[in-house]
Protein backbone atom coordinates (compact mmCIF):
# COMPACT_ATOMS: atom_id res chain seq x y z
CA UNK A 1 0.00 0.00 0.00
CA UNK A 2 1.41 3.34 -1.05
CA UNK A 3 1.28 6.59 0.88
CA UNK A 4 -2.15 7.84 1.85
CA UNK A 5 -3.43 11.20 0.70
CA UNK A 6 -6.49 11.93 2.80
CA UNK A 7 -7.65 15.00 0.88
CA UNK A 8 -6.93 13.79 -2.63
CA UNK A 9 -9.92 13.17 -4.87
CA UNK A 10 -9.93 10.04 -6.94
CA UNK A 11 -10.22 10.59 -10.68
CA UNK A 12 -11.51 8.04 -13.17
CA UNK A 13 -8.02 6.68 -13.63
CA UNK A 14 -7.03 6.90 -10.01
CA UNK A 15 -6.77 3.13 -9.67
CA UNK A 16 -4.12 3.02 -12.35
CA UNK A 17 -1.88 5.70 -10.91
CA UNK A 18 0.65 5.11 -8.17
CA UNK A 19 -1.18 7.56 -5.93
CA UNK A 20 -4.54 5.96 -5.31
CA UNK A 21 -7.41 8.28 -4.42
CA UNK A 22 -9.92 7.52 -1.70
CA UNK A 23 -12.33 4.64 -2.20
CA UNK A 24 -15.16 6.87 -1.07
CA UNK A 25 -15.11 10.66 -1.19
CA UNK A 26 -17.85 12.76 0.35
CA UNK A 27 -17.94 16.16 -1.32
CA UNK A 28 -19.75 18.91 0.61
CA UNK A 29 -22.49 16.41 1.35
CA UNK A 30 -25.67 17.75 2.93
CA UNK A 31 -28.75 15.68 3.66
CA UNK A 32 -32.12 17.03 4.78
CA UNK A 33 -35.27 15.20 5.79
CA UNK A 34 -38.03 17.65 4.91
CA UNK A 35 -37.15 20.86 6.78
CA UNK A 36 -34.67 19.18 9.07
CA UNK A 37 -31.04 19.22 8.04
CA UNK A 38 -29.30 16.06 9.23
CA UNK A 39 -25.91 16.61 7.62
CA UNK A 40 -24.24 19.85 6.61
CA UNK A 41 -21.55 20.11 3.91
CA UNK A 42 -19.44 17.18 5.00
CA UNK A 43 -16.27 16.61 2.99
CA UNK A 44 -14.54 13.40 3.94
CA UNK A 45 -12.28 10.93 2.15
CA UNK A 46 -12.29 7.24 3.07
CA UNK A 47 -9.34 5.15 1.98
CA UNK A 48 -9.61 1.66 0.53
CA UNK A 49 -8.86 -1.24 2.90
CA UNK A 50 -9.23 0.97 5.92
CA UNK A 51 -11.82 1.03 8.65
CA UNK A 52 -13.35 4.46 9.13
CA UNK A 53 -15.30 4.95 12.35
CA UNK A 54 -18.06 7.54 12.56
CA UNK A 55 -18.57 8.75 16.12
CA UNK A 56 -20.73 11.41 17.73
CA UNK A 57 -23.76 11.79 19.98
CA UNK A 58 -27.19 10.52 18.97
CA UNK A 59 -28.70 12.62 16.22
CA UNK A 60 -25.33 13.95 15.03
CA UNK A 61 -25.87 12.59 11.53
CA UNK A 62 -23.56 9.59 11.53
CA UNK A 63 -26.22 7.04 10.52
CA UNK A 64 -27.49 9.45 7.85
CA UNK A 65 -23.93 9.70 6.55
CA UNK A 66 -23.55 5.93 6.53
CA UNK A 67 -26.83 5.39 4.71
CA UNK A 68 -25.95 8.08 2.18
CA UNK A 69 -23.05 5.98 0.93
CA UNK A 70 -25.31 3.34 -0.59
CA UNK A 71 -28.25 5.70 -1.09
CA UNK A 72 -30.39 4.00 1.54
CA UNK A 73 -31.75 7.46 2.42
CA UNK A 74 -33.46 7.52 -0.98
CA UNK A 75 -36.20 5.32 0.40
CA UNK A 76 -37.13 7.88 3.08
CA UNK A 77 -39.72 10.29 1.61
CA UNK A 78 -38.74 13.98 1.63
CA UNK A 79 -35.00 13.32 1.71
CA UNK A 80 -32.91 15.90 -0.11
CA UNK A 81 -29.24 15.36 -0.87
CA UNK A 82 -26.83 18.12 -1.91
CA UNK A 83 -23.16 17.76 -2.69
CA UNK A 84 -21.91 14.42 -3.88
CA UNK A 85 -20.36 11.10 -3.00
CA UNK A 86 -17.75 9.54 -5.25
CA UNK A 87 -17.11 5.82 -5.26
CA UNK A 88 -13.80 5.11 -6.98
CA UNK A 89 -14.01 8.62 -8.37
CA UNK A 90 -17.47 8.21 -9.89
CA UNK A 91 -20.53 10.02 -8.57
CA UNK A 92 -23.11 7.70 -7.04
CA UNK A 93 -25.76 10.28 -7.91
CA UNK A 94 -24.90 10.49 -11.60
CA UNK A 95 -27.86 10.11 -13.95
CA UNK A 96 -28.30 6.48 -14.85
CA UNK A 97 -26.70 5.12 -11.68
CA UNK A 98 -28.06 1.65 -11.03
CA UNK A 99 -28.92 1.84 -7.32
CA UNK A 100 -29.28 -1.93 -7.01
CA UNK A 101 -25.79 -2.39 -8.45
CA UNK A 102 -24.51 0.33 -6.12
CA UNK A 103 -25.93 -1.51 -3.11
CA UNK A 104 -24.28 -4.69 -4.30
CA UNK A 105 -20.93 -2.87 -4.31
CA UNK A 106 -21.69 -1.20 -0.99
CA UNK A 107 -23.15 -3.74 1.43
CA UNK A 108 -24.69 -2.98 4.77
CA UNK A 109 -24.87 -4.66 8.17
CA UNK A 110 -27.39 -3.34 10.66
CA UNK A 111 -27.44 -2.92 14.42
CA UNK A 112 -29.93 -5.72 14.99
CA UNK A 113 -29.14 -8.91 13.21
CA UNK A 114 -32.01 -9.55 10.84
CA UNK A 115 -31.68 -13.00 9.30
CA UNK A 116 -34.51 -14.11 7.07
CA UNK A 117 -36.74 -16.84 8.55
CA UNK A 118 -34.97 -19.37 6.38
CA UNK A 119 -32.08 -21.76 6.80
CA UNK A 120 -28.51 -20.65 7.46
CA UNK A 121 -27.62 -21.67 3.92
CA UNK A 122 -30.54 -19.88 2.30
CA UNK A 123 -29.80 -16.66 4.14
CA UNK A 124 -26.41 -16.45 2.49
CA UNK A 125 -27.57 -17.87 -0.85
CA UNK A 126 -30.48 -15.44 -1.10
CA UNK A 127 -28.49 -12.47 -2.37
CA UNK A 128 -26.74 -14.68 -4.91
CA UNK A 129 -30.00 -16.01 -6.29
CA UNK A 130 -31.51 -12.55 -6.73
CA UNK A 131 -28.39 -11.37 -8.52
CA UNK A 132 -28.85 -14.20 -11.00
CA UNK A 133 -26.42 -16.89 -9.81
CA UNK A 134 -28.14 -20.16 -10.72
CA UNK A 135 -25.50 -22.88 -10.68
CA UNK A 136 -25.93 -24.95 -7.52
CA UNK A 137 -22.22 -25.64 -7.15
CA UNK A 138 -21.37 -21.97 -7.57
CA UNK A 139 -23.87 -21.07 -4.89
CA UNK A 140 -22.56 -23.72 -2.50
CA UNK A 141 -19.00 -22.54 -3.00
CA UNK A 142 -19.89 -18.91 -2.48
CA UNK A 143 -21.94 -19.70 0.65
CA UNK A 144 -19.02 -21.58 2.20
CA UNK A 145 -16.58 -18.86 1.20
CA UNK A 146 -18.78 -16.16 2.72
CA UNK A 147 -19.37 -18.10 5.93
CA UNK A 148 -15.65 -18.67 6.23
CA UNK A 149 -14.94 -14.96 5.63
CA UNK A 150 -17.46 -14.13 8.37
CA UNK A 151 -15.68 -16.59 10.71
CA UNK A 152 -18.87 -18.63 11.07
CA UNK A 153 -18.22 -21.69 8.89
CA UNK A 154 -16.76 -23.91 11.59
CA UNK A 155 -19.73 -23.26 13.86
CA UNK A 156 -22.49 -23.90 11.30
CA UNK A 157 -21.06 -26.35 8.76
CA UNK A 158 -23.02 -29.20 10.35
CA UNK A 159 -26.30 -27.31 10.48
CA UNK A 160 -26.44 -25.36 7.28
CA UNK A 161 -30.07 -26.27 6.85
CA UNK A 162 -31.17 -25.41 10.37
CA UNK A 163 -33.28 -22.25 10.73
CA UNK A 164 -31.04 -19.17 10.99
CA UNK A 165 -33.10 -17.92 13.92
CA UNK A 166 -31.87 -20.85 16.04
CA UNK A 167 -28.34 -19.38 16.00
CA UNK A 168 -27.03 -17.34 18.95
CA UNK A 169 -27.14 -13.52 18.67
CA UNK A 170 -23.49 -13.13 17.77
CA UNK A 171 -23.73 -15.93 15.22
CA UNK A 172 -26.81 -14.32 13.65
CA UNK A 173 -24.89 -11.07 13.27
CA UNK A 174 -21.98 -12.90 11.62
CA UNK A 175 -24.51 -14.63 9.38
CA UNK A 176 -25.76 -11.20 8.31
CA UNK A 177 -22.16 -10.23 7.58
CA UNK A 178 -21.75 -13.43 5.54
CA UNK A 179 -24.95 -12.56 3.68
CA UNK A 180 -23.55 -9.11 2.89
CA UNK A 181 -20.22 -10.61 1.76
CA UNK A 182 -21.84 -13.22 -0.52
CA UNK A 183 -22.55 -10.72 -3.29
CA UNK A 184 -18.88 -9.69 -3.18
CA UNK A 185 -19.19 -6.03 -2.24
CA UNK A 186 -16.25 -3.61 -2.17
CA UNK A 187 -17.46 -1.56 0.76
CA UNK A 188 -19.14 -2.69 3.98
CA UNK A 189 -21.23 -0.22 5.94
CA UNK A 190 -21.81 -1.29 9.53
CA UNK A 191 -24.35 0.46 11.72
CA UNK A 192 -23.47 -0.41 15.32
CA UNK A 193 -22.93 -4.04 14.39
CA UNK A 194 -22.06 -5.17 17.91
CA UNK A 195 -24.23 -2.99 20.11
CA UNK A 196 -26.68 -5.80 20.90
CA UNK A 197 -24.00 -8.42 21.57
CA UNK A 198 -22.24 -9.67 24.68
CA UNK A 199 -18.50 -8.94 25.15
CA UNK A 200 -17.30 -12.26 23.66
CA UNK A 201 -19.52 -11.95 20.59
CA UNK A 202 -18.47 -8.31 20.29
CA UNK A 203 -14.83 -9.31 20.35
CA UNK A 204 -15.41 -11.83 17.57
CA UNK A 205 -17.10 -9.17 15.43
CA UNK A 206 -14.22 -6.78 16.08
CA UNK A 207 -11.65 -9.41 15.12
CA UNK A 208 -13.69 -10.11 12.03
CA UNK A 209 -13.71 -6.44 11.06
CA UNK A 210 -9.96 -6.36 11.50
CA UNK A 211 -9.56 -9.31 9.12
CA UNK A 212 -12.14 -8.11 6.60
CA UNK A 213 -10.41 -4.83 5.91
CA UNK A 214 -7.79 -6.66 3.88
CA UNK A 215 -10.51 -7.27 1.31
CA UNK A 216 -13.07 -4.56 1.92
CA UNK A 217 -13.31 -0.89 2.76
CA UNK A 218 -15.28 -0.58 5.97
CA UNK A 219 -17.25 2.28 7.45
CA UNK A 220 -18.61 1.68 10.92
CA UNK A 221 -20.94 3.70 13.11
CA UNK A 222 -20.45 3.01 16.79
CA UNK A 223 -21.50 4.54 20.09
CA UNK A 224 -18.77 2.62 21.82
CA UNK A 225 -15.65 4.81 21.98
CA UNK A 226 -13.36 1.94 22.89
CA UNK A 227 -14.68 -0.03 19.96
CA UNK A 228 -14.02 2.84 17.56
CA UNK A 229 -10.52 3.11 19.01
CA UNK A 230 -9.89 -0.62 18.70
CA UNK A 231 -11.23 -1.37 15.23
CA UNK A 232 -10.73 1.73 13.12
CA UNK A 233 -7.80 3.29 11.29
CA UNK A 234 -9.42 6.67 10.90
CA UNK A 235 -12.12 8.32 12.94
CA UNK A 236 -14.56 11.05 11.97
CA UNK A 237 -16.31 12.94 14.74
CA UNK A 238 -19.67 14.45 13.85
CA UNK A 239 -21.64 16.90 15.90
CA UNK A 240 -24.99 18.42 14.99
CA UNK A 241 -24.65 17.32 11.41
CA UNK A 242 -21.19 18.77 10.95
CA UNK A 243 -17.83 17.11 10.66
CA UNK A 244 -15.80 18.44 13.57
CA UNK A 245 -12.66 16.39 13.14
CA UNK A 246 -11.32 13.63 10.98
CA UNK A 247 -7.96 11.98 11.43
CA UNK A 248 -5.96 8.91 12.34
CA UNK A 249 -7.74 7.08 15.13
CA UNK A 250 -4.61 7.05 17.27
CA UNK A 251 -4.45 10.84 17.04
CA UNK A 252 -8.15 11.37 17.71
CA UNK A 253 -7.93 9.26 20.86
CA UNK A 254 -4.62 10.54 22.17
CA UNK A 255 -4.38 14.17 21.11
CA UNK A 256 -7.41 15.38 19.13
CA UNK A 257 -7.07 18.73 17.40
CA UNK A 258 -10.46 20.10 18.45
CA UNK A 259 -11.60 20.84 21.98
CA UNK A 260 -15.08 19.57 21.09
CA UNK A 261 -13.64 16.19 20.06
CA UNK A 262 -11.58 16.06 23.24
CA UNK A 263 -14.70 16.77 25.33
CA UNK A 264 -16.71 14.13 23.48
CA UNK A 265 -14.24 11.25 23.54
CA UNK A 266 -13.48 11.85 27.21
CA UNK A 267 -17.19 11.87 28.09
CA UNK A 268 -17.39 15.55 29.01
CA UNK A 269 -20.51 16.00 26.96
CA UNK A 270 -22.88 13.75 25.13
CA UNK B 1 -19.50 25.42 18.46
CA UNK B 2 -20.24 24.75 22.12
CA UNK B 3 -21.85 21.61 23.50
CA UNK B 4 -25.18 22.03 25.25
CA UNK B 5 -24.63 19.73 28.20
CA UNK B 6 -21.27 19.60 29.93
CA UNK B 7 -20.58 16.75 32.29
CA UNK B 8 -17.90 15.96 34.81
CA UNK B 9 -16.90 12.39 34.05
CA UNK B 10 -16.18 10.03 36.90
CA UNK B 11 -12.56 9.78 35.80
CA UNK B 12 -12.06 13.46 36.69
CA UNK B 13 -12.34 12.65 40.38
CA UNK B 14 -9.51 10.11 40.06
CA UNK B 15 -7.38 12.52 38.02
CA UNK B 16 -7.84 15.24 40.65
CA UNK B 17 -6.78 12.82 43.38
CA UNK B 18 -3.74 11.80 41.33
CA UNK B 19 -2.74 15.41 40.90
CA UNK B 20 -3.13 16.09 44.62
CA UNK B 21 -0.91 13.12 45.56
CA UNK B 22 1.72 14.12 43.01
CA UNK B 23 1.83 17.62 44.45
CA UNK B 24 2.37 16.23 47.94
CA UNK B 25 5.19 14.13 46.54
CA UNK B 26 6.64 17.08 44.64
CA UNK B 27 6.56 19.17 47.82
CA UNK B 28 8.50 16.53 49.75
CA UNK B 29 11.06 16.08 46.98
CA UNK B 30 11.59 19.83 46.71
CA UNK B 31 11.98 20.15 50.48
CA UNK B 32 14.59 17.36 50.50
CA UNK B 33 16.68 19.24 47.94
CA UNK B 34 16.33 22.44 49.98
CA UNK B 35 17.36 20.72 53.22
CA UNK B 36 20.31 18.86 51.79
CA UNK B 37 21.64 22.08 50.25
CA UNK B 38 21.28 23.80 53.62
CA UNK B 39 23.11 20.89 55.26
CA UNK B 40 26.02 21.42 52.88
CA UNK B 41 26.13 25.21 53.15
CA UNK B 42 25.68 25.28 56.96
CA UNK B 43 27.87 22.20 57.48
CA UNK B 44 25.06 20.54 59.43
CA UNK B 45 25.38 16.71 59.58
CA UNK B 46 22.10 16.40 61.51
CA UNK B 47 20.20 18.08 58.73
CA UNK B 48 21.86 15.73 56.24
CA UNK B 49 20.82 12.79 58.43
CA UNK B 50 17.24 14.05 58.37
CA UNK B 51 17.25 13.92 54.58
CA UNK B 52 18.72 10.42 54.67
CA UNK B 53 15.87 9.31 56.92
CA UNK B 54 13.09 10.98 54.95
CA UNK B 55 12.99 8.67 51.94
CA UNK B 56 10.22 6.25 53.08
CA UNK B 57 7.28 8.69 52.64
CA UNK B 58 8.38 9.34 49.06
CA UNK B 59 8.69 5.64 48.36
CA UNK B 60 5.21 5.02 49.78
CA UNK B 61 3.76 7.77 47.62
CA UNK B 62 5.61 6.40 44.60
CA UNK B 63 3.85 3.06 45.01
CA UNK B 64 0.49 4.58 45.88
CA UNK B 65 0.48 6.86 42.81
CA UNK B 66 1.49 4.02 40.52
CA UNK B 67 -1.37 1.92 41.88
CA UNK B 68 -3.81 4.77 41.34
CA UNK B 69 -2.62 5.15 37.74
CA UNK B 70 -3.03 1.43 37.05
CA UNK B 71 -6.52 1.53 38.55
CA UNK B 72 -7.61 4.49 36.41
CA UNK B 73 -6.21 2.87 33.26
CA UNK B 74 -7.85 -0.47 33.97
CA UNK B 75 -11.23 0.77 35.13
CA UNK B 76 -11.78 3.91 33.07
CA UNK B 77 -9.73 3.39 29.90
CA UNK B 78 -9.11 7.11 29.58
CA UNK B 79 -8.49 8.68 26.20
CA UNK B 80 -7.22 12.00 24.84
CA UNK B 81 -6.38 14.55 27.57
CA UNK B 82 -7.37 12.11 30.33
CA UNK B 83 -5.02 9.49 28.92
CA UNK B 84 -2.24 12.05 28.60
CA UNK B 85 -2.84 13.13 32.21
CA UNK B 86 -2.46 9.56 33.50
CA UNK B 87 0.64 8.90 31.36
CA UNK B 88 2.16 12.16 32.60
CA UNK B 89 1.38 11.17 36.18
CA UNK B 90 3.11 7.79 35.76
CA UNK B 91 6.25 9.47 34.48
CA UNK B 92 6.28 12.45 36.83
CA UNK B 93 5.87 9.99 39.70
CA UNK B 94 9.05 8.16 38.67
CA UNK B 95 10.97 11.40 38.23
CA UNK B 96 9.99 12.70 41.66
CA UNK B 97 10.94 9.43 43.30
CA UNK B 98 14.35 9.66 41.64
CA UNK B 99 14.74 13.24 42.90
CA UNK B 100 14.19 11.90 46.41
CA UNK B 101 16.82 9.20 45.88
CA UNK B 102 19.30 11.74 44.56
CA UNK B 103 18.70 14.00 47.57
CA UNK B 104 19.60 11.01 49.77
CA UNK B 105 22.72 10.40 47.68
CA UNK B 106 23.68 14.03 48.12
CA UNK B 107 23.10 13.75 51.89
CA UNK B 108 25.50 10.79 52.00
CA UNK B 109 28.14 12.76 50.09
CA UNK B 110 27.57 15.74 52.42
CA UNK B 111 28.18 13.50 55.45
CA UNK B 112 31.50 12.37 53.97
CA UNK B 113 32.40 15.91 52.92
CA UNK B 114 31.79 17.22 56.43
CA UNK B 115 34.45 14.88 57.81
CA UNK B 116 37.03 17.17 56.17
CA UNK B 117 37.82 20.84 56.48
CA UNK B 118 35.84 22.91 53.95
CA UNK B 119 37.21 23.21 50.41
CA UNK B 120 37.36 26.79 49.28
CA UNK B 121 35.42 27.09 46.03
CA UNK B 122 33.10 29.57 44.26
CA UNK B 123 29.38 29.29 45.13
CA UNK B 124 28.46 27.32 42.04
CA UNK B 125 26.95 24.37 43.92
CA UNK B 126 24.44 26.39 46.00
CA UNK B 127 23.56 28.24 42.79
CA UNK B 128 22.95 24.92 41.05
CA UNK B 129 20.81 23.78 43.98
CA UNK B 130 18.74 26.98 43.81
CA UNK B 131 18.19 26.55 40.09
CA UNK B 132 17.29 22.86 40.43
CA UNK B 133 14.75 23.66 43.16
CA UNK B 134 13.31 26.50 41.11
CA UNK B 135 13.02 24.15 38.13
CA UNK B 136 11.19 21.56 40.21
CA UNK B 137 8.85 24.22 41.59
CA UNK B 138 8.15 25.69 38.15
CA UNK B 139 7.63 22.26 36.59
CA UNK B 140 5.07 21.38 39.27
CA UNK B 141 3.38 24.79 38.98
CA UNK B 142 3.19 24.27 35.23
CA UNK B 143 1.67 20.85 35.93
CA UNK B 144 -1.00 22.29 38.23
CA UNK B 145 -1.82 25.27 36.02
CA UNK B 146 -1.44 23.48 32.66
CA UNK B 147 0.98 26.23 31.69
CA UNK B 148 3.15 25.34 28.70
CA UNK B 149 5.27 28.55 28.63
CA UNK B 150 6.33 27.99 32.24
CA UNK B 151 7.27 24.38 31.42
CA UNK B 152 9.29 25.63 28.46
CA UNK B 153 11.18 28.00 30.77
CA UNK B 154 12.20 24.98 32.84
CA UNK B 155 13.71 23.37 29.74
CA UNK B 156 15.74 26.52 29.07
CA UNK B 157 17.05 26.68 32.66
CA UNK B 158 18.47 23.17 32.37
CA UNK B 159 21.26 24.48 30.12
CA UNK B 160 22.43 26.84 32.89
CA UNK B 161 22.59 23.98 35.37
CA UNK B 162 24.60 21.85 32.93
CA UNK B 163 27.06 24.72 32.46
CA UNK B 164 27.43 25.21 36.22
CA UNK B 165 28.10 21.51 36.72
CA UNK B 166 30.95 21.68 34.21
CA UNK B 167 32.23 24.77 35.98
CA UNK B 168 32.38 22.97 39.35
CA UNK B 169 34.94 20.51 37.96
CA UNK B 170 36.88 23.32 36.35
CA UNK B 171 36.97 25.08 39.74
CA UNK B 172 38.08 22.04 41.71
CA UNK B 173 40.70 20.34 39.55
CA UNK B 174 43.41 22.98 40.29
CA UNK B 175 42.49 22.90 44.00
CA UNK B 176 43.03 19.11 44.09
CA UNK B 177 46.27 19.43 42.18
CA UNK B 178 47.57 22.06 44.55
CA UNK B 179 46.50 20.43 47.84
CA UNK B 180 46.19 16.62 47.61
CA UNK B 181 44.43 16.44 51.00
CA UNK B 182 41.44 18.17 49.37
CA UNK B 183 40.99 15.36 46.82
CA UNK B 184 38.48 13.36 48.85
CA UNK B 185 36.16 16.24 49.83
CA UNK B 186 36.53 17.82 46.38
CA UNK B 187 35.47 14.57 44.70
CA UNK B 188 32.39 14.57 46.92
CA UNK B 189 31.61 18.13 45.81
CA UNK B 190 31.90 17.03 42.16
CA UNK B 191 29.58 14.13 42.94
CA UNK B 192 27.10 16.48 44.62
CA UNK B 193 27.18 18.72 41.54
CA UNK B 194 26.51 15.73 39.37
CA UNK B 195 23.52 14.68 41.52
CA UNK B 196 22.12 18.22 41.39
CA UNK B 197 22.49 18.21 37.64
CA UNK B 198 20.52 14.95 37.54
CA UNK B 199 17.81 16.49 39.72
CA UNK B 200 17.55 19.34 37.20
CA UNK B 201 17.24 16.70 34.45
CA UNK B 202 14.32 15.11 36.28
CA UNK B 203 12.67 18.52 36.63
CA UNK B 204 13.18 18.88 32.88
CA UNK B 205 11.48 15.53 32.33
CA UNK B 206 8.53 16.68 34.41
CA UNK B 207 8.29 19.86 32.32
CA UNK B 208 8.38 17.82 29.12
CA UNK B 209 5.59 15.60 30.45
CA UNK B 210 3.54 18.69 31.26
CA UNK B 211 3.93 19.96 27.69
CA UNK B 212 2.82 16.56 26.39
CA UNK B 213 -0.08 16.40 28.81
CA UNK B 214 -1.38 19.86 27.90
CA UNK B 215 -0.68 20.06 24.20
CA UNK B 216 -0.09 16.48 23.04
CA UNK B 217 3.35 17.58 21.77
CA UNK B 218 6.34 15.35 22.48
CA UNK B 219 9.31 17.68 22.97
CA UNK B 220 11.73 15.10 24.38
CA UNK B 221 15.07 14.83 22.63
CA UNK B 222 14.30 18.12 20.86
CA UNK B 223 11.05 16.68 19.54
CA UNK B 224 12.85 13.92 17.59
CA UNK B 225 9.69 11.80 17.18
CA UNK B 226 7.70 14.56 15.51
Amino acid sequence: MGPQHPGRPGGPHAAESAEVGPKIALRALSVSYGDRRALTTVTLPMQAHRVTALIGPSGCGKSTLLRAINRMNDIIPGTRVEGDILLDGESIHAAGTDVVALRRRVGMVFQKSNPFPKSVFENVAYGLRITGVRDRRDIEERVEESLRAAALWEEVRDRLHAPALTLAGGQQQRLCIARALAVQPEVLLMDEPASALDPMATQRIEELIHGLKRTYTIVIVTHNMQQAARVSDTTAFLWMGQLVEYGRTEDVFTAPRERLTEDYVTGRFG
Amino acid sequence: MEPMTRMVPQVQEHLDALKERLLVMGGIAEEQVRLVTAALVRRDPELAARVQASDPPLNDLHIEIDQRCVRVLALHQPVAMDLRAVLAAVKINTDLERVGDLAVNIAEAVQRYLLHPPVSTPDHIPLMADLAQQMLRDALDAYVRHEVPLAERVLDTDDQVDALKAQVSVDLVPVMQAVPSTIEPALDLILIARHLERIADHATNVAEDVIFMVSGRDVRHHGAAS
